[in-house]
């Protein structure tokens, strides 16, 4: 059965870096896995979606709605706005950062209130916890695609030695002790 | 070994592999990290060229040598080098000369959702059509074969699921392709019409030999399942099939998409008992079904138009899908929009001001058409924007000149504005052309250009002079401005308006994405001052919100261009 993790967030908050560590992992895992993205044009500031899919086989490279089993958010107002995708048992791992998209600069509508609340009043399961505090705490606010992993970490069977291998083929030696505090500090917050 | 990749990456992998030794483009996505990849083997020449119709002909020049050479394109680009493109078939090749173009279904970052089959239709070239990262590295190598086999350039064509999807790679060694000294031809390299009319038969017969080739190649296979369905696709459409229908249908997968198998094809209908042919953007494989004599379903339920996935696969053959729900109120969406420090706003705000008539071009400043700046009344395609705003103000008189420009990007102008500023130059419109110098093609992911003065290695290259050039084609009034400053681009796209001769302004701020760029200390906004104008939010600085009635600060984003604090009036923004 294939496994769908979708990643969503605003161009430039380094989703990148999290669909290569989950990619690299789950291929040392053994799976067949595809990660989909798109460049370009909606990376400047743009609202991004990246698809990490794997299994024993893996055809389509993206993920449709109510296929995914996480939603992991960099921001609350994308995860809300991919709810869709999610599958009925599937689990919202996000951020509560709130970023203002350009019709709420423009003030052309407002920043939706209570977003997590009513995803929880509507049956999502949301794990919801503040990634910026936490990556600065780590020693940089660049760190959030790795808190977020962190915290994904929780829901998955695989061994924690193999996330950290993972870590560190992903990302440069003088960034590693930064990323693994960054890692164990999303995992346990 | 077996490794996660790009499509593109992987494509560039097939590249190393395939012994190719010369590869040129022009970026565009999704086709650009096909050449960048390529770019970090040591072992291959590779080059940004200022267009595609350069790159291929450089391609072909280097195929002529005797050196397996490649040029990769998105599907637009694909129209700029049609010209040597549709000659290069007639003349074939000496190395292998493989061309990679990336269409957009669903338009993500293009202008328009062309279908580049039609080309390899149009120009009697076979096209291969990979529908992963593995298939994207071992087309590439069998098209280099294929090539030099068939003595015909072979294109590859990538859609942006394919090149923008990671799948499992098994990569090998570069082999050493075999040599093939250049030998001079006149008969089959100068394609004049006594030539050319010898060449054109051999075209013909090169189809009808790839059409054999194609019933039987390894490109293309047959799954068979259950027999009540049988599909007919090729590329990413293939995975949503076999996503939605596994072992429950038939399936045809087409790797060469032209010629088509029409032996095969008619050998997998008579097995099932319905045709399905699925294929994003034109019907061109039903098309040729239909000619065939057969009943398929295909446009009729499918549309021409956007990108396919498995729900749509699913729902429109009768497939349960799995039910979704989402949150009851309508939330904000959020457009891509110019980065905080952009040096292209300072400039759209003073074009909007001014109430200008904008004619567009290609790159990240098309942005300056979305609110709030809406400074944009066309956008085209590359180059556009400078013979258009000639017509435009030819059209017109005097008048239209006094208040219309074309603003046009450093790299977008190198590309194909220079020929309309000739234009503008030669027969004489009173024009003003604004180029957007932020010294890197952005909007693709920062590629050097040729007036950046390095190349796609990042080593120190040949750079040209803009205002040399611009005066050196006859423009005499070339002014340079700091987009940063609101009061001296009002004052220089006022004075040029007004004056009876053409001119150039370069708009001159490197992107504040770039690695070298410094940002300054970030711009605060002092609440006790702040008396909630909004004259900041006519910026459509992403940094920048009203909360409680005042402007405040990102200051995770503003990078300190102090565009906004030349706006206030009251002093809040320092």
């Amino acid at each position: 059965m294939t496994k769908n993790v979708m990643i969503v967030g605003v161009g430039g908050q380094g989703s990148l870096l999290a669909s290569k560590l989950l990619g690299r992992l789950l291929l040392n895992e053994g799976y067949d896995v595809k990660v989909s993205e798109v460049h370009g044009m909606s990376q400047r500031g743009g609202s991004v979606v990246t698809y990490v899919r794997y299994g024993e086989k893996v055809y389509s490279p993206i993920i449709d709605k109510g296929e995914a089993d996480f939603i992991v958010s960099f921001e609350q107002l994308e995860a809300a706005r991919y709810l869709e995708y999610l599958r009925p048992d599937g689990r919202v791992v996000t951020n509560i950062q709130k970023i203002d998209p350009m019709p709420v600069i423009t003030g052309a509508m407002p920043y939706p209130e209570n977003l997590i609340g009513k995803m929880e009043a509507k049956g999502f399961a949301v794990d919801a916890l503040d990634c910026l505090a936490l990556a600065e705490q780590a020693g940089s606010a660049k760190a959030v695609n790795i808190v977020l992993m962190g915290r994904l970490s929780k829901y998955f069977d695989i061994a924690s030695e193999k996330w950290e291998r993972a870590i560190e083929e992903c990302v440069p030696q003088k960034f590693l002790d930064l990323n693994k505090k960054a890692f164990a500090l999303g995992k346990t917050a | 070994m077996a490794e996660l990749m790009l499509g593109n990456k992987a494509f560039a992998r097939g590249l190393y592999e395939a012994g190719c030794s010369v590869v040129s483009s022009y970026p565009g996505t999704p086709s650009t990290e096909v050449t960048e990849e390529a770019a970090r083997y040591d072992e291959i020449y590779c080059e940004w060229a200022p267009n595609e119709k350069v790159a291929m002909e450089v391609a072909f020049g280097a195929s002529l040598a005797g050196k397996r050479s490649f040029c990769g394109m998105k599907h637009v680009g694909l129209n700029v080098a049609a010209d040597p493109l549709f000659t290069c078939s007639y003349t074939g090749v000496n190395a292998g000369l493989v061309i990679c173009v990336a269409d957009d279904a669903g338009m993500h970052s293009s202008q328009n959702e062309q279908d580049s089959r039609h080309y390899a239709v149009a120009a009697k070239l076979p096209m291969l059509e990979p529908s992963d990262s593995e298939e994207a590295c071992q087309f590439t190598k069998k098209a280099f074969e294929l090539s030099e086999e068939f003595d015909t350039p072979v294109i590859i064509k990538m859609c942006t699921r394919v090149a923008h999807s990671q799948s499992i790679v098994n990569t090998g060694e570069r082999i050493t392709p075999p040599v093939k000294p250049y030998e001079k031809n006149i008969a089959k390299y100068v394609m004049m019409p006594a030539n050319a009319i010898r060449r054109h038969p051999f075209v013909e017969e090169r189809m009808a030999k790839l059409a054999a080739y194609a019933e039987d190649c390894g490109f293309n296979r047959v799954e068979m399942g259950d027999k009540s369905l049988g599909i007919i696709t090729s590329s990413t459409s293939y995975q949503y099939a076999k996503e939605v229908f596994g072992e429950k249908a038939c399936i045809l997968k087409l790797g060469m998409v032209n010629p088509l198998p029409e032996k095969l094809i008619l050998d997998f209908a008579s097995k099932v008992d319905k045709l399905v042919i699925l294929e994003e953007l034109d019907p061109i494989i039903e098309n040729h079904c239909k000619t065939l004599g057969l009943t398929v379903t295909g446009k009729d339920v499918f549309s021409v138009m956007g990108e396919f996935s498995q729900s749509l696969v699913a729902e429109k053959l009768g497939v349960a899908r799995p039910q979704a729900k989402a949150l009851d109120e309508p939330l904000p969406n959020r457009p891509p929009v110019m980065c905080a420090g952009c040096p292209h706003r300072g400039l759209f705000y003073t074009l909007a001001k001014l109430k200008c008539t904008v004619l567009g071009d290609i790159g990240c400043y098309t942005l300056g058409a979305v609110a709030p700046l809406s400074a944009m009344d066309m956008t085209l395609c590359m180059g556009a924007s400078v013979s258009a705003v000639h017509g435009f103000n030819k059209a017109l008189g005097g008048e239209g000149g006094k208040r219309s420009v074309a603003v046009i990007g450093d790299s977008t102008f190198m590309h194909s504005g220079m020929t309309g500023l000739a234009n503008i130059a030669y027969n004489q419109s009173n024009s003003t052309v604004i180029i957007l110098d932020n010294s890197i093609t952005g909007m693709t992911g920062h590629q050097q250009n040729p007036t950046t003065g390095y190349n796609i290695k990042g080593d120190p290259a040949g750079k040209i002079n803009l205002e040399a050039l611009c005066l050196a084609m006859g423009i005499s009034r070339v002014v340079v401005v700091d987009p940063y400053d609101l009061a001296e681009c009002e004052r220089v796209i006022k004075e040029e308006l007004a004056v009876e001769e053409p001119s150039v302004i370069i708009s001159r701020r490197p992107c504040a994405l770039l690695k070298y760029v410094k940002h300054e200390k970030p711009i605060a906004a002092a609440q006790d001052k702040c008396v909630g104008c909004k004259a900041c939010m006519r910026l459509g600085c992403p940094a920048i919100s009203i909360r409680e009635g005042k402007a405040v600060i990102d200051a995770t984003l503003c990078v300190g261009c102090g565009v906004c604090a030349q706006l206030c009036k009251f002093g809040a923004l320092v």
